[in-house]
């Protein structure tokens, strides 16, 4: 038996492909399935594809690393429940390219902190987290405030969305820029078209600084989404359906 | 009349023309996406790669205007291994630098974070940390030791004239971009794998090179068999390209922008980056680390390999078993169960095969278990596949869902990788820069052993409070998380948890200045030896490789 193994080591391309075979079975087992299984992810009302203005505030988070200190992904355990609220649904992520569930928590879980706090608690503790969590090993972003968010590559960040089967319609494409001006100024003349196109979708200024649109706008109005989607009240959890 | 030699010889080299003109398309396409940039950070990227290939195509000029370059002093390439040992020691020092800075943000957020500079952040410079040590310390190891070590098993020269320099060159531009990059705020948002798409595809292109120098290395081979550690490497280089294609596949937002959106979403996306993630660990470093364990703890204990079916076992039985384990990452999350409890299964069974090349490691030193007493550097390596058998006992524990429950999310996880990176990668790749630096330059022995004792007492010390730190800091954490008062209410706030680690915080980053300052000590020490003036010092001839021949 031992001897069969000579024709691995006298001939790199057998050892090649000997290699290939044995390291893609694991992958194409495990990962492959999710994408054909319909269980995988759940059925849900409410989960929508981010507004312009969110998914610039995204764009953001990732930039900025946020998804080394935080997770978004709550756990079905007592206490994460208890903690954060209800536990994490693949459904709410199925729009994320790529997903931010994060791997360890230095500061806590955010999956659900949208609507948790105040616009103006999110602004000073973004600039200074700090004076508003005095123990807090946060950095701080005062930075974002002062930029102007840059809105004219949105159409095509939802263009490579929409080729990625994220459900954006022709007309948020051609709007996006204005859309994400007009999230952050409800009182813009576009406000109306904006909630129209997006219903549900929390519009208002979210910096505190009506002059502008930050990328503290976008961020704060990525934060305050997260997790606000699904409404638990009537989402059977023990459906057979949603059981994985 | 011999610079006309040179230049026809040159002429006549079809690597040097090919290389010019990679470089040549490199510079258009940077060139156009500076002039099409769409936002700052990207055109400065650019410019960078820019300058780069004018640096590399006015050194491929002076290669043309030199004619040969093979140094003729030996028979094998050593240059190329040469300029990887020095960018290995200049990159570790500098992964480790920042490696403590942001141990020290955590520890000292007061002193360490300037409002007016975001590129200092935690968020930004952990990026930098990480791929500092995984990528450019550990891969230029991996690259140097390796085209050490395929030349030696196969005695051969190493394939492709100019063309291992070219991996060489483009590895460190790669570096160098993704390094600036996540200072600059570019990244692809997934750990492990947060280079943009245009640095991915760059890699993607050097990869295919290493992978054919290295085959076209053993294909000149004047053994019969290839040697253990060369299967070890060639599983590194392969699984790491299949990794790296599939889990960078992306769709940028244009092509004058860093920003890219990944193939896959949520779950899918959660469970491909963890197979990719893991199998860094696996394949990155471990796969081609013990590939180094199998050539110079033999080398440097000058026994043969203990047995060499076990390395038969361990070898497939190792990256069979480790493509599996991605899911553990994904414990009680929206991963369905099936998978992760795939995950954990396979996770629990890679403990044999990692046992299995632990004991086939430390058992070579069957009958000079004396030269652990007087020579450090072979210590270190033995030390190194301890840490390695206690890594690879810890990660199927906590891959327990059970366990996991606690552990993850925590700072257990830190301290467990950092057992494997600082004992296991650490350690086995310092051990092999001992050796190859006298070696390669041809010194009798190291500039001073003594020297290699404080490296390796203090370095280890360090990773003893680094790791002790940790696990404190990550259990405690994850009981005062699901810790009930008598009322059946939730124990701490979250902020509590984040005040009680600040103890452990401060040790942990006395811990990783240690580790620093022993690597300090090392690269000091291999100057010096690299640098020896003292005749008496240096030697004539390679040694040539044992290779352990099968049947």
């Amino acid at each position: 038996m031992w001897k069969f193994h000579k024709w691995f080591e006298r001939h790199s391309l057998i050892l090649i492909v000997g290699i290939l075979v044995v390291v893609s079975i694991g992958g194409l087992v495990q990962i492959t399935p999710l994408f054909f299984i319909e269980s995988t992810i759940e059925r849900v009302e409410g989960v929508r594809p981010y507004t312009p203005l969110e998914l610039a505030g995204r764009e953001i988070y990732i930039r900025e690393g946020c998804y080394v200190c935080h997770s978004q992904m709550i756990r079905p355990l007592r206490d994460e429940v208890e903690r954060y609220g209800h536990y994490s649904l693949a459904a709410e992520s199925m729009y994320d390219h790529p997903f931010q569930w994060g791997s360890k928590r230095t500061g806590p879980d955010l999956a659900r902190v949208g609507n948790r706090y105040s616009d103006e608690w999110h602004r000073a503790h973004l600039v200074n987290p700090r004076s508003v969590v005095p123990e807090s090993v946060m950095p701080p972003y005062a930075f974002l405030a002062r930029a102007d968010l840059n809105t004219s590559l949105l159409p095509d960040h939802l263009r490579a969305n929409r080729l990625l089967r994220v459900p954006y319609t022709d007309e948020q494409l051609a709007n996006a820029a204005t859309d994400a001006r007009a999230q952050a100024e409800p009182l813009s003349s576009n406000a109306y078209d904006f909630e129209h196109r997006y219903p549900g979708a929390a519009s208002r200024d979210f910096d505190g600084n009506p002059d502008r649109v930050t990328e503290m706008d976008a961020l704060i109005a990525y934060l305050q989404m997260l997790g606000t989607g699904v409404d638990f009240e009537t989402y059977q959890a023990e459906a057979p359906e949603n059981t994985r | 009349m011999a610079v006309d030699a040179g230049v026809q010889q040159g002429a006549g080299r079809l690597d040097v023309w090919a290389i010019g003109a990679i470089i040549l398309i490199g510079a258009y396409l940077t060139l156009w996406g500076a002039s099409h940039a769409t936002d700052s950070r990207f055109a400065i990227q650019m410019w960078t790669a820019l300058v780069a290939f004018i640096a590399g195509a006015i050194a491929l000029f002076g290669v043309l205007g030199r004619g040969p370059t093979a140094d003729q002093s030996s028979r094998y390439e050593n240059g190329v291994v040469k300029a990887g040992v020095v960018a290995s020691m200049f990159w570790g020092i500098a992964g480790f630098l920042v490696g403590v800075v942001i141990a020290a943000q955590l520890a000292f957020p007061n002193l360490l974070y300037f409002e007016d500079w975001g590129w200092t952040n935690f968020g930004r410079l952990r990026p930098l940390h990480t791929s500092a040590v995984i990528f450019a310390f550990g891969g230029n190891v991996l690259i140097a030791t390796s085209f050490y070590v395929v030349q030696r098993t196969c005695r051969a020269r190493l394939a492709g004239g100019l063309w291992p320099w070219f991996v060489f060159w483009g590895y460190q531009l790669f570096i160098v971009l993704a390094g600036t990059g996540y200072l600059l705020g570019i990244t692809e948002g997934r750990e492990y794998a947060e280079p943009p798409w245009y640095t991915d595809l760059g890699l993607t292109l050097v990869w295919v090179v290493y992978l054919l120098v290295f085959l076209g290395t053993i294909w000149k081979r004047q053994e019969k068999h290839i040697y253990v550690a060369n299967w070890f490497y060639l599983a590194f280089i392969v699984t790491i390209a299949m990794l790296h294609i599939v889990n960078n596949l992306a769709v940028p937002v244009s092509l004058g922008g860093w920003f890219s959106y990944s193939l896959f979403s949520g779950v899918q996306d959660a469970l491909t980056q963890w197979w990719y993630g893991h199998n860094a660990v696996g394949f990155f470093l471990t796969a081609g680390f013990l590939g180094i364990m199998y050539y110079f703890i033999p080398k440097q204990a000058d026994r043969p390999v203990y047995s060499y079916r076990l390395s038969i076992i361990h070898f497939w039985a190792l990256i069979f078993l480790y493509i599996w384990a991605g899911p553990h990452h994904l414990h009680y999350t929206a991963l369905p169960q099936w998978a992760q409890t795939l995950g954990m299964t396979f996770s629990i069974m890679l403990w044999m095969p990692s046992w299995g090349g632990m004991i086939n490691g430390l058992m070579t030193l069957s009958g000079a278990w004396d030269k652990l007493r007087t020579d450090p550097v072979l210590r270190m390596l033995v030390v190194s596949v301890a840490f390695y058998g206690m890594s690879t006992f810890e990660g199927p524990v906590m891959s327990i869902r059970a366990v996991n429950s606690l552990s993850h999310y925590t700072d257990w996880t830190i301290g467990h990788v950092h057992s494997g990176a600082l004992g296991w990668v650490g350690f086995v790749s310092f051990g092999a820069l001992y050796c190859l630096v006298p070696w390669l330059w041809k010194r009798k022995t190291l500039f001073s052993n003594a020297l290699v004792e404080w490296h390796f007492w203090i370095s280890t010390i360090g990773i003893v409070l680094y790791i002790t730190s940790m696990w404190v800091a990550g259990i405690m954490q994850g009981l005062m998380w699901r810790a009930y008062n008598e009322f059946g209410f939730l124990e701490y706030s979250f902020v509590e948890t984040v005040e009680a680690m600040h103890p452990y915080y401060i040790i942990r980053a006395l811990g990783g200045a240690l580790f620093l300052i022993g690597a300090l000590i090392m690269a000091y020490n291999l100057w010096r030896t690299a640098t020896a003036r003292d005749p008496a010092h240096v030697r004539a001839t390679d040694i040539p490789a044992q290779a352990v021949a099968a049947e």
